[in-house]
């Protein structure tokens, strides 16, 4: 399926869900998708006979400046051979995305991985806690206004 | 984590039954099996595990903040090859591709062969760790040093070529650092010529070694759909019987013109998708990886190495997700450009974090011994999971 047409089907059976999208000229199409929505839109592109992504291939946390923060998901069909990209967009006063963990169990990770550098909370998944940074940090590091703490746990940090 | 439980188990002869509960063992950060330093929380019944709970981020090194701090996109290339410190090459590889694509960059053919080249000896060397050290993990200590001697080889060839034994920084936005010596592609002949009876006597050491066999085939069992589900890439979806493997299924570079198989699990010493299996598509894709060296270094055309190279990065705005099969499996690179000098964002999505974090589907009702032979054949590397 090309991209205009999972946009078109995703348009027909969403409607409002779908915020904006660009599959013309680009070599990975996305669609923004409202964070509410992502695990029944994701739950349709890995079931539905036409559509089949059953991989996750990666997802992203993003902060876009200015308080807006993202997830970026790359997804992948083994079966039927073709891409898309789904964006959200959520504020840093509320980042609540709904977690396609029960979808691609792959996403338990990357989530835990986004909410760990980003601070964006993903409603639904089973185990949502830091991944790569100390349980005990303060602060999410990734994010672009993020000022390296002077000290952690009475150590130095900066070198 | 459950509240641990009394259950009773029934002893023949013991005339009573007996008490037994769940305990919680830490194996780790420090152990000789775990490659690095990963923390497995074990919650063992006795000496069945019941789960597996890995802590990362031991070694991590924050990749990504750093990206977004450089100056410009070429300095992120020696960061790049400290992921998987094994095989550098193969990340250089996917990071040029992206922001080659991003610059809309054609590069030199004999850029592309010559990268070639280097990205399968990369997976070569990569792949003789993961087996050597694999052996060891069980208890064949011998087939680690024969590995280690054939490593040496190639790491010559890195070396004559750019220097460098372990991080290369050898790829670059549009072309090479180094064009390859005079005696390249002789010394390259002479190495395909000399490792191949070297697979046939791993292969006869350990491969089909009775010992090695009882130990991996049947242990640590992973279905394909629960490996697509995983989104697990590389050697341990190829052992689940997926004939998948982006060099084939999603070309980049030359690889499309390029007569190669895919080997996958076939569950030929047990079931699809145990832990021979992914050890043997390893030892297969060896003899892949020398079958396409020699065509590359027999195509290899005449050009300037250098001619492609850019005076100026600074991508047009925009995004892009590149992937590239390395030794590991799938590593991407999502890419964010702003137009500035210095990605806005880079993202990594490493193979080894992804496998790793299907190792609890693979250990559940493992004994605690079959946990280093699950783990071992992921083939992990914790610069890569933690970056």
């Amino acid at each position: 399926m090309t991209a205009q047409e999972i946009l078109e089907s995703l348009k027909a059976r969403f409607g409002d869900a779908v915020l904006d999208a660009k599959v013309d000229g680009l070599p990975d199409p996305w669609v923004k998708i409202a964070p509410a929505k992502l695990r029944e839109v994701c739950l349709y592109l890995r079931d539905d006979p036409g559509m089949l992504f059953d991989v996750l291939m990666c997802l992203s946390g993003m902060d876009y400046r200015g308080g807006k923060l993202g997830v970026v998901y790359h997804c992948d069909s083994t079966v039927k051979h073709h891409r898309i990209v789904l964006k959200t967009e959520v504020i840093d006063a509320d980042p609540h995305v709904s977690s396609v963990e029960s979808v691609w169990k792959t996403a338990n990770w990357h989530e835990r991985e986004a909410f760990d550098m980003y601070g964006v909370v993903f409603d639904g998944h089973p185990d949502l806690r830091r991944i790569l940074m100390p349980d005990d940090w303060q602060g999410f590091p990734l994010r672009k206004d993020y000022q390296v703490p002077e000290f952690y746990n009475g150590m130095k940090v900066p070198y | 984590m459950e509240a641990t439980m009394t259950r009773l188990t029934t002893v023949p002869g013991l005339g009573r039954e007996l008490k037994s509960e769940e305990m919680v063992i830490s194996m780790g950060p420090q152990h000789p099996s775990t490659h690095g330093v990963l923390r497995l929380e074990l919650v063992v019944d006795g000496e069945v595990v019941v789960d597996v709970i890995p802590h990362i981020g031991y070694l991590h090194r924050c990749f990504e903040k750093h990206c977004e701090h450089m100056t410009n996109y070429q300095q992120v290339i020696p960061y790049a090859d400290r992921m998987d410190y094994v095989a550098a090459m193969s990340n250089e590889f996917g990071f040029v591709i992206a922001c080659e694509k991003l610059l809309k960059i054609k590069v030199p053919e004999r850029v592309e062969y010559i990268r070639v080249i280097m990205a399968e000896f990369s997976r070569i060397v990569s792949h003789l760790i993961a087996i050597g050290t694999y052996g060891m993990d069980i208890g064949a200590f011998t087939p680690f040093l024969y590995c280690m001697r054939d490593r040496e080889r190639v790491l010559d060839i890195f070396e004559q070529t750019c220097g460098a034994r372990l991080l290369y920084n050898y790829m670059w936005i549009g072309g090479l650092s180094h064009d390859v010596t005079a005696g390249f592609t002789g010394k390259v002949k002479d190495f395909c010529r000399y490792f191949r009876p070297q697979i046939k006597e791993l292969n006869d050491l350990l491969s089909y070694n009775k010992i090695f066999i009882k130990r991996t085939a049947n242990v640590g069992v992973l279905p394909a759909d629960v490996a697509l589900n995983y989104a697990v890439s590389g050697p341990v979806l190829r052992g689940s019987g997926v004939q998948w493997d982006l060099r084939k299924n999603d070309p980049y570079s030359v690889y499309g013109s390029l007569d190669f198989e895919i080997p996958v699990g076939k569950g030929l010493k047990g079931t699809v998708g145990d832990c021979w299996d992914r050890y043997m598509v390893r030892v297969h894709e060896m003899e892949q990886s020398v079958n396409i060296i020699e065509q590359a270094v027999d195509r290899l055309p005449a050009g300037d190495v250098a001619s492609a190279i850019p005076k100026r990065i600074r991508p047009d705005a925009g995004d892009i997700y590149v992937r590239t099969e390395t030794p590991k499996g799938e590593l991407g690179y999502y890419v964010v450009a702003d137009g500035t000098a210095t990605p806005f964002r880079v993202k990594v999505k490493s193979p080894c974090f992804v496998n790793l974090s299907a190792l609890p589907a693979m250990c559940r009702g493992a004994m605690i011994a079959d946990i280093v032979a699950v783990l071992g054949s992921i083939d992990i590397v914790l610069g890569e999971v933690d970056r």
